[in-house]
């Protein structure tokens, strides 16, 4: 029996599990359309590689990784684009990104896709390359480019953790591929084992999936794999965090900021495990994931669904029922509330929940705190959120930064057992988003001051330089001593340049005055369209270049 | 519902509040079986004055007044009060003292959860300076006087300050045993001979003993319930043990058993239920140890050396003083920084 | 007598040599309050301040010479950290200081005609283009501080505000009303 370690804290939710998991993973209905957003990964945001009205075949890229950090979209089925715009997204702000909409055609029509049978013989970096334009991040939600995780440096890698322990109440999508497709995430984590040089597979499943344990551990024996071992971890939410999880299985405690891979450890999910398979084995792009619709349905199921189908229309097939109120993304703990039911599920998407009233009441009255430390009892950093509270209300942020804000995981812990009902994590958020904005405004001052002191030294030496020449010239004539004495009043030069500005502007505006554009007028439908098409493609580099330089500022 | 989680643990303020309440249950059945049923009055009043005053407050300070009533935390400093001065007490004194506590000490600090003294024990300590007449007089125990006060003779003293026929104050109250012991060591008495006095009970004073073991029990409740953790309680009552231990051992004739010490005055209440309210605390395991510790000892000082007969509000007052100083010192290692920080 | 005279001369003048020493030893170049006012100042250069430049207001307010509350990039919370730095109160803006949002400068590249004037004026080289030849702001290291728009002779440069979007939105403070009745969605 392997030991276990512990993690401080931890709460025991109402798990809601086996309303999902009665059913098997079932095909979600091709939609009727897709929402694709093109910035569903951390990193930059991919550039789109279509055109609005291009055919696509299913699997073909259509958004190219951009930048050292970032992943390829591509498209989840065969059908036409029909726009590449600014759409709502499954983000909390509810704010437009860009986005590729398609008009599936049903046909389903693959890219000629390109297997690798002997995947072992394939140089690392082949393979690493490959993932990245396969579009394969992190499933368990930070969707982390995963190419850029399956590379050790120079560290030696102790440990690979497979992450199939899925604390969260309501969540069973990593439960239900565990339990059908349990011999390919094994392959994956081979795999991801190999790409790390790393020594052992841990797999960590919470004890209340024993259908799941045991299907993985039949894999296990059934694979012949060597150094990988299935471990049951006691059932206590966040026990599925990547840090609590590392800790629970080696003992090792990953703080912020700090790369677990420096301390020999790495960590993904069984999801990603599944996806990168696919993608190196059968050449797919991650074009689908399994998403747990659960909540006010009227038959909770797991559904294989296509990146970018509308949740509205998955939530459909699951029944919509009577009194929903709102969807939230992932699961009740730490998902988020959707502004829009239109948006598309991204790869993040682990779970839709049909909210109602009767499921999440509405929240209670909040009471001021009474220093309780329930919170601090629970909290698996370890943290006083009572102490971060206090000074991320009252706006004091390098106080919270000093009680090591950043290192909260925003499990919502605190806020699950607070006897005052605080939002204390909504807190936390507020003061770390605000910590960011500062900081990237602080970097962009520290930018201007450095070019503006550049800008002053530069005008400084070019004044010494022509006052040198001058000065020079001066000598030169003094020497010849023809020097005629220049008559020219000092404002001379000035008035020059205004002279030349406002010929430069008559120039322009008896240009415009005098020439037409030849050929703006008697235009032939096609050349209209042409113009339009043109326009619109202007239109979008403007955009995608206003994308690019948000995604600069958000760095 | 608008940010997650979406779902709370069925827990609130004036549930924990409910709960110290009713762990205070058989401490009070223990006082009303020695000293007559005059503390369910004084409660009552100190209820009703504190109901009051919270609601007046609230009102003033232009907030919500009905989820600030029902959270229960005005009553359980009512009663902490109540239970802190001598049950055969003038109304008046009840009702200022409450009034005190609620307005001074909690509203005009932000409220509930702003405080930073102990409301119950601003408002004992002001009475105890203001009044300290009326806060040595202590009902005698049922039993050992000459005279028993029925329940309307009580009622009678509590709201018009008349007793029956021409029975003295004096002749029904006396000083607690932590005072007896004060002034008879004062007066060259000896520990021995002191304790062997009928008003000492087993070990700690007739009452008292009792009483303090009610205190207990609800104590060991609330700890059982995971209300209060054991920092507090246990680093009090061992430090106060220890340090009394100690010099009893030196000294046996000057200084009084440790469990003397356990047993009588408001030690028990202090270390289970004043110490403890989380609001005037440390909160970090290590500081409730050291704020604790240093109450102990400074509420067997109070107790030896100073001027007062019991220590435990005074020591609670100036450890509250510390507690954000303790608080900044003993803020524990976060995850993953255990070598670093 | 004599002894404790001789004894306080001595301490006297060790603890001079040890300040002369200091003084000396750890001398500090230049002002280094000028220098932290600085880092706080936003550097847009914009000279709303009545100042040339962010380096030049910080030292005049290190000299005394001007207040906190003429900086309106900075916004509040930059009067709140000059007064935190300084030991100050707090001051708000005068009545006749506006606060804009956080802007670019966009130049509407039809109408420019190349005269490189905006590019002289630009205190942070944002601006490229070359006499006669089109110009253009790049956004991401243009401060906004609207120093081009004057000196334009065709009015081609307008400020184009930075609108919210996923990228440099926040999550907002919590709002919440104490009775459930009044709670409304935030």
């Amino acid at each position: 029996m392997r030991k276990l370690y512990t993690f401080h804290g931890g709460v025991h939710p109402a798990t809601c599990k086996t309303q999902s998991t009665g059913k098997p993973i079932a095909k979600a209905k091709l939609p009727s359309k897709l929402i694709i957003p093109l910035h569903q990964h951390v990193g930059h945001s991919a550039r789109p590689v279509v055109e609005v009205g291009e055919r696509v075949q299913k699997g073909q890229l259509i958004g190219r990784a951009d930048g050292h950090v970032s992943s390829a979209v591509h498209a989840s089925t065969s059908g036409t684009v029909t726009a590449i715009d600014m759409q709502p997204v499954a983000h909390p702000s509810g704010l437009p990104e860009l986005c590729i909409t398609l008009i599936p055609d049903g046909l389903e029509e693959w890219l000629e896709l390109e297997p690798i049978d002997d995947w072992q013989s394939v140089p690392h970096t082949e393979l690493r390359h490959r993932l990245r334009n396969a579009g394969v991040v992190g499933l368990g939600g930070a969707v982390f480019p995963s190419d850029m995780k399956l590379y050790a440096h120079k560290h030696k890698i102790k440990t690979l953790v497979i992450n199939g322990a899925e604390c969260e109440p309501y969540i069973t999508c990593d439960d239900l591929l565990m339990r059908e497709r349990a011999a390919e995430i094994l392959a994956g984590a081979e795999l991801m084992r190999t790409l790390l040089y790393a020594d052992e597979v841990l797999i960590g499943i919470e004890d209340n999936k024993p259908e799941a344990i045991h299907a993985m551990r039949s894999a296990v024996i059934a694979g012949k794999h060597a150094n990988m071992e299935i471990v049951a971890v006691p059932t206590i939410y966040p026990g599925g965090g990547a840090k609590q999880l590392i800790r629970v299985l080696t003992g090792i405690e990953v703080a912020a900021g700090v790369r677990s891979t420096d301390l020999g450890v790495q960590c993904f999910n069984v999801g990603t495990a599944y996806s990168a398979w696919r993608a190196i084995r059968f050449g797919e792009p991650l074009i689908s994931r399994i998403v747990t619709v659960t909540g006010n349905v009227a038959s909770p199921q797991n559904l294989e669904t296509l990146i970018g189908t509308p949740i509205i229309e998955l939530v459909a097939q699951a029944g919509a029922l009577q009194g929903t109120n709102g969807y939230i993304m992932g699961g009740p703990m730490m998902g988020v509330l959707l502004p829009s039911d239109q948006a598309g599920v991204i790869k993040a998407t682990n779970c839709i929940i049909a909210a109602s009233d009767q499921l999440f009441p509405p929240p209670k009255t909040v009471l001021p705190c009474i220093r309780c430390t329930r919170c601090a009892d629970v909290c698996p950093a370890q943290l006083q959120p009572q102490d971060l509270y206090w000074h991320a209300r009252a706006k004091n942020f390098t106080k919270a930064e000093e009680y090591h804000l950043f290192d909260c995981i925003e499990c919502g812990a605190c806020s699950y057992v607070c006897p005052s009902n605080i939002p204390l994590v909504q807190y936390y958020r507020f003061a770390k988003s605000e910590i960011w904005a500062q900081q990237a405004s602080q970097k962009a001052a520290n930018a201007a001051r450095e070019r503006h002191e550049f800008r002053e030294s530069r005008l400084e030496r070019e004044k010494r330089e022509k006052a040198e020449k001058l000065a020079a010239k001066e000598k030169a004539a003094t020497k010849s001593e023809a020097a005629p004495v220049s008559d020219k009043p000092d404002t001379g030069p000035v008035d020059e340049t205004q002279r030349k500005i406002q010929a430069a502007i008559d120039h322009a505006r008896a240009q415009a005055a005098t020439i037409k554009p030849k050929n703006t007028e008697q235009l032939t439908p096609q050349q209209l369209a042409e113009i339009a098409d043109i326009e619109a493609r202007r239109a979008r580099i403007r955009e995608i270049a206003q994308a690019s330089t948000d995604t600069h500022t958000r760095e | 519902m608008a940010f997650s989680p979406f779902i709370t643990k069925p827990s609130s303020v004036s549930e924990i509040m409910l709960q110290v309440l009713f762990a205070l249950i058989p401490g009070i059945l223990f006082y009303v079986w020695f000293y007559g049923p005059a503390i369910l009055v004084s409660m009552l009043l100190a209820s009703l004055t504190a109901l009051a005053t919270e609601a007046l407050m609230l009102k003033l300070r232009n907030r919500p007044v009905a989820p600030f009533l029902k959270d229960n935390s005005a009553l359980l400093t009512a009663w902490l009060l109540a239970l802190s001065i001598p049950p055969l007490a003038p109304w008046w004194l009840v009702v200022v003292g409450t009034m005190f506590a609620i307005s001074i000490s909690k509203h005009l600090y932000g409220g509930l959860g702003n405080n930073p003294f102990n409301p119950a024990m601003v408002g004992y300590a002001v009475l105890i300076i203001s009044f300290p007449s009326y806060m040595t007089h202590w009902l005698t125990p049922d039993g050992l006087g000459d005279i028993t006060l029925g329940f309307s003779d009580q009622l009678n003293y509590i709201f018009h300050g008349i007793l029956p026929g021409d029975i003295k104050l004096d002749a029904v109250t006396m000083a607690t045993p932590l005072d007896t012991l004060k002034t008879q060591l004062h007066m060259n008495g000896q520990m021995k001979t002191i304790l062997d006095m009928p008003i000492y009970g087993h070990f700690a004073g007739v009452g008292s003993e009792w009483v303090s073991f009610g205190f207990l029990l609800g104590g060991l409740y609330l700890f059982f319930r995971r209300i209060i953790s054991w920092h507090i309680p246990v680093a009090f009552l061992v430090t106060l043990f220890a340090v009394s231990g100690a010099l009893h051992l030196v000294d046996p004739s000057r200084y009084a058993p440790p469990l003397f010490h356990w047993f009588s005055g408001a030690a028990m209440l202090g270390a289970f239920f004043i110490l403890t309210d989380p609001v005037t605390s440390p909160t970090t395991p290590k500081g409730r140890m050291i704020f604790a510790c240093g109450a102990g000892l400074l509420t067997f000082l109070i107790r030896v050396y100073g001027g007062f007969p019991d220590g435990v509000a005074f020591a609670t007052l100036l450890m509250n003083i510390s507690v954000p100083l303790i608080d900044a010192w003993t803020q524990p290692a976060v995850f993953g920084r255990k070598d670093r920080s | 007598m004599f002894s404790a005279l001789l004894a306080m001369a001595a301490i006297a003048i060790t603890l001079g040599a040890v300040l002369g020493f200091a003084a000396i030893r750890f001398r500090v170049e230049g002002n280094p309050l000028v220098d932290k006012i600085d880092a706080v100042l936003p550097q847009t250069q914009c000279g709303q301040c009545g100042y040339p430049g962010c380096k030049p207001y910080a030292t005049a307010i290190a000299e005394g010479a001007a207040d906190i509350n003429q900086c309106p990039p900075g916004g509040e919370e930059g009067i709140r950290k000059l007064a935190d730095l300084l030991g100050m109160e707090f001051k708000p803006f005068g009545s006749s200081t506006v606060t804009k949002p956080k802007a670019v400068a966009r130049i509407d590249e039809s109408t420019c005609i190349g005269c490189t004037l905006c590019i002289q004026a630009c205190p942070v080289d944002a601006i490229v283009g070359a006499a006669k030849q089109m110009h253009t702001v790049i956004a991401a290291e243009c401060t906004g501080c609207e120093l081009c728009l004057p000196p334009c002779p065709v009015d081609c440069i307008s400020m184009v505000s930075i609108e919210e979007s996923t990228g440099n939105w926040k999550w907002k403070y919590p709002v919440y009303a104490l009775t459930p009745s009044q709670t409304a969605a935030p």
